[in-house]
């Protein structure tokens, strides 16, 4: 790493506003806050554990290809940096299968709002030693501390992957077809991702009559609305073209942004409270409120 | 804060609160006589306390009214599903109100499309699997006590179980809880959409062992039943090959749905009491669980099987059909039953070590407990690095559970010193409550403890649980008064 979770400490300091930026592709500070930035670097890789430890302010796309060389990956989507992927908490089109990003995340030493170094979670895949920090860093876009290092759980490449298309219906290929990597759908075409052994693709997307293509489909970027997987059927009479949703999950990418929400005043005095033990004086990325900005 | 300081200034006349508890609840939901004081004084655990009023809650109503008196009286309250758990996170706290769980256990909602299902915390885990094998899926995650833990005890701990190695532990199945806090207020954590805004509030809820209020609904993930699974048993001459094979496994890019090792002592106490003609005369054995579509299980298989030659394996054995599949099984599962042939008492310890440190901390187990003049079995989750290590004993020799625990913490110990931690499945609880500054600084659990207070702010929630006191971080002590191990 290009400087140590200490010296990174160091430079969060302890009084004054200050705002953490990574290569500015999720967020941009705001007012006047003391722009930090995290520390940039892969400490190690261990492919027999299926970890990586490295800076909270390294590129994904580094990460990416260093872990390539080992034939594994993390299930982050592309660009940005480690930090900034973690401090939004969005997985990528392959949750379907991966799973959560969060759950990527074991262990992390953050600088708290004091300019402490805080450890949270611990080096192995399983861990239930004490309260689960790492969750509630993920996704809390750095209000209640700025993550410095991090040690990620990888999962291995698959021997074989392949995308298709398909004018079926996408709930009929949710259900039939054996754990796929992602299955998105804009109102008339299906896109299906598998992977895995590959016998088993070339012989999945035959019973099912997919038609192989280059990549995924291109995203709207307009808005990510979040749905419970069983309401994305309501799409079905929204204009085809003006979304792609990941079946299954719930993320539907749409050409608007997603409509206003009201937080539940329990939430927002749970998260009030939180927020107050963390960040008692609001210096961390001040402006920024998790439960009422999307 | 100790649990004195906690009752400090409250002089709680407990008549008082089984009256207003009989007074918002039915009646005969509420016990207070000895005999049911007594039953519900522990866990699974070595550990006991004792419950001061115990309350059967049949819905969230029934939970609310009771935390909302708890938090009028300033009294302690603990949720309590089947009392399964080993850390002693379900002991409670003296006479706490203990919330039982077990009457609200009805599976209210099943998606078999988005594959996620709504239950209320007392269902039992095998149930659940087992009301839903009709559709196609499961809930993955599998403790060795999944016949009779709750749902809610697993959200409580974080619960694993074998079949966690390729599909995460609890935290990665639960997709949202209905909670009640403990001032009283009831809110949904977590959601049916991928993303709700906010904290992920349901992460940290999952594994808080009770201290942040009490899950009343659960909204768990569901995983497709795979076409295709191979369960092979493997034998070696040494410990150290099949731990090292582990490795080697991961290494090569395949993630088996499970991989367990039994140690030679627990071959010979499984195969007394199941017959499942099991490699007694080798140093360990494995079993490692393959699934998927037929291809890739037998790419995966023979690959597996080829990695086992280079490490030396004795015999590979490959389940010919699910009857000798559940045998295997049966074995993994029943090993803690089976130990009563050897001696009549044992305590389980669970930590975790790095993969690669796995031969290295089993040596010095084996080290450890023959100083301390004891006997282990080793019978646990090899492909996480989840150590099981089963000390048996006979309770009624003197002075043996001074051993018994000092072996113990030596373990707990190496294991943390190999880059391991605490706990891997069963939680801190008041066991390894005291340990946690072997794993975290005082900074460190002054954040715990931060958000603790944020969803506690007056700790009555299954309080004395987790977190060491202040006044003893940074050393290590016995269990806390009132307590015995």
């Amino acid at each position: 790493m290009d400087l140590t979770v200490d010296e990174f400490a160091g430079n969060v300091g302890s009084s004054d506003p200050v705002a953490v930026v990574g290569l500015g592709t999720r967020a941009t500070p705001s007012g006047n806050a003391r722009v930090v930035n995290a520390p940039v670097g892969i400490d190690w890789i261990q492919p027999a554990e299926m970890t990586i430890q490295c800076g909270a302010g390294t590129p994904v796309d580094d990460v990416a290809e260093a872990l390539a060389e080992y034939g594994q990956q993390i299930p982050f989507p592309p660009g940005g940096t480690i930090g900034g992927a973690l401090a939004v908490g969005h997985s990528g089109i392959r949750r379907l299968a991966y799973g959560a990003m969060r759950d990527a995340l074991l262990q992390t030493h953050y600088v708290g709002s004091s300019g402490k170094v805080v450890k949270a979670g611990g080096p192995t895949v399983k861990n239930v030693s004490g309260f689960d920090l790492c969750r509630l860093m993920v996704g809390s876009r750095g209000t209640l501390g700025f993550l410095g290092d991090v040690i990620l759980r990888t999962r291995p490449i698959s021997a074989h992957e392949q995308w298709f298309t398909s004018d079926r219906d996408p709930w009929e290929l949710l259900i039939g077809l054996f754990r796929p990597t992602s299955v998105l759908w804009d109102g008339a075409t299906t896109w299906v991702l598998l992977e895995g052994h590959e016998g088993d693709v070339v012989e999945m997307a035959e019973a099912y009559g997919l038609d192989p293509i280059e990549q995924a489909p291109g995203l709207p970027s307009g808005g990510r609305w979040s749905m419970p997987p069983s309401e994305l059927e309501s799409l079905r009479v929204a204009q085809p073209g003006s979304f792609v949703a990941e079946i299954g999950v719930g993320v539907v990418h749409h050409t608007s942004p997603r409509p206003p929400r009201q937080a539940d005043p329990v939430q927002a005095q749970l998260h009030a409270r939180i927020k107050g033990e963390f960040d008692p004086t609001g210096r961390l990325n001040p402006g920024v409120d998790v439960l009422t900005q999307i | 804060m100790s649990l004195d300081e906690i009752y400090a200034g409250h002089d709680v006349d407990l008549v008082e609160v089984v009256a207003r508890i009989r007074g918002v609840i039915r009646p005969d939901q509420v016990r207070d006589g000895a005999t049911e004081t007594h039953l519900y004084r522990r866990d699974a655990s070595t550990m006991s306390n004792k419950a001061g009023i115990v309350c059967f809650a049949e819905s969230t109503a029934d939970v609310q009214a009771i935390v909302e008196t708890a938090a009028e009286f300033g009294v302690p309250f603990m949720a309590r599903g089947s009392g399964t758990g080993l850390a002693g996170g379900a002991v409670p706290p003296p006479g706490a109100i203990v919330i039982s769980t077990t009457k609200m256990n009805k599976i209210i909602s099943v998606d078999p499309v988005s594959r996620m299902a709504w239950v209320e915390p007392g269902v039992l885990n095998l149930d659940l699997s087992k009301q839903i094998a009709h559709l196609g899926v499961h809930f993955a995650p599998d403790p060795s006590s999944q016949q009779t833990c709750s749902i809610g005890g697993n959200v409580a701990n974080n619960s694993g179980g074998p079949h966690c190695l390729a599909d995460g532990v609890t935290n990665a199945h639960i997709h949202a809880m209905e909670v009640v806090l403990p001032d009283g207020s009831v809110t949904i954590l977590g959601g049916e959409e991928p993303e709700p805004d906010g904290f992920d509030l349901r992460g940290v809820f999952v594994g808080s062992e009770g201290m942040f209020g009490v899950a009343t609904k659960i909204c768990v993930r569901l995983m497709q039943n795979p076409p295709e699974v191979a369960t092979m048993l493997m034998d070696f001459a040494s410990v150290s090959d099949g731990a090292d094979l582990v490795s080697d496994i991961i290494a090569a890019g395949i993630v088996p749905a499970a991989v367990e090792m039994m140690d030679q002592l627990c071959l010979i106490a499984v195969e007394a009491f199941i017959h499942a003609g099991l490699p007694v005369e080798q140093a360990a054995a494995l079993l490692i669980e393959v699934v998927g579509p037929a291809g890739g299980v037998a790419a995966d298989v023979a690959r597996i099987s080829e990695l086992a030659k280079a490490r030396n394996v004795g015999g590979v054995r490959i389940a010919a059909d699910d009857a000798e599949r559940a045998l295997l099984w049966k074995g993994r599962k029943s090993a803690f039953g089976a130990i009563a042939n050897i001696k009549p008492d044992y305590y389980l310890h669970d930590t975790v070590v790095p993969r690669n440190k796995l031969s290295d901390v089993l040596d010095q187990i084996y080290a450890i407990v023959k100083e301390h003049d004891l006997q282990v079995l080793n019978v646990f989750h090899a492909g996480d690095g989840n150590l099981h290590p089963l000390l048996v004993f006979d309770g009624k020799e003197p002075g043996v559970y001074e051993r018994v625990h000092a072996a113990g913490r030596a373990i707990v110990k190496a294991s943390v010193d190999a880059g391991g931690v605490l706990s891997g499945e069963h939680g801190i609880g008041l066991e390894k409550r005291d340990l946690m500054p072997l794993m975290f600084s005082e900074t460190d659990l002054a954040a715990q403890a931060d958000l603790r207070r944020a969803f506690d702010p007056h700790l009555l929630s299954n309080p004395d649980k987790v977190l060491p006191s202040p006044a003893t971080c940074g050393e290590i002590h016995r269990a806390p008064e009132g307590a015995w191990i």
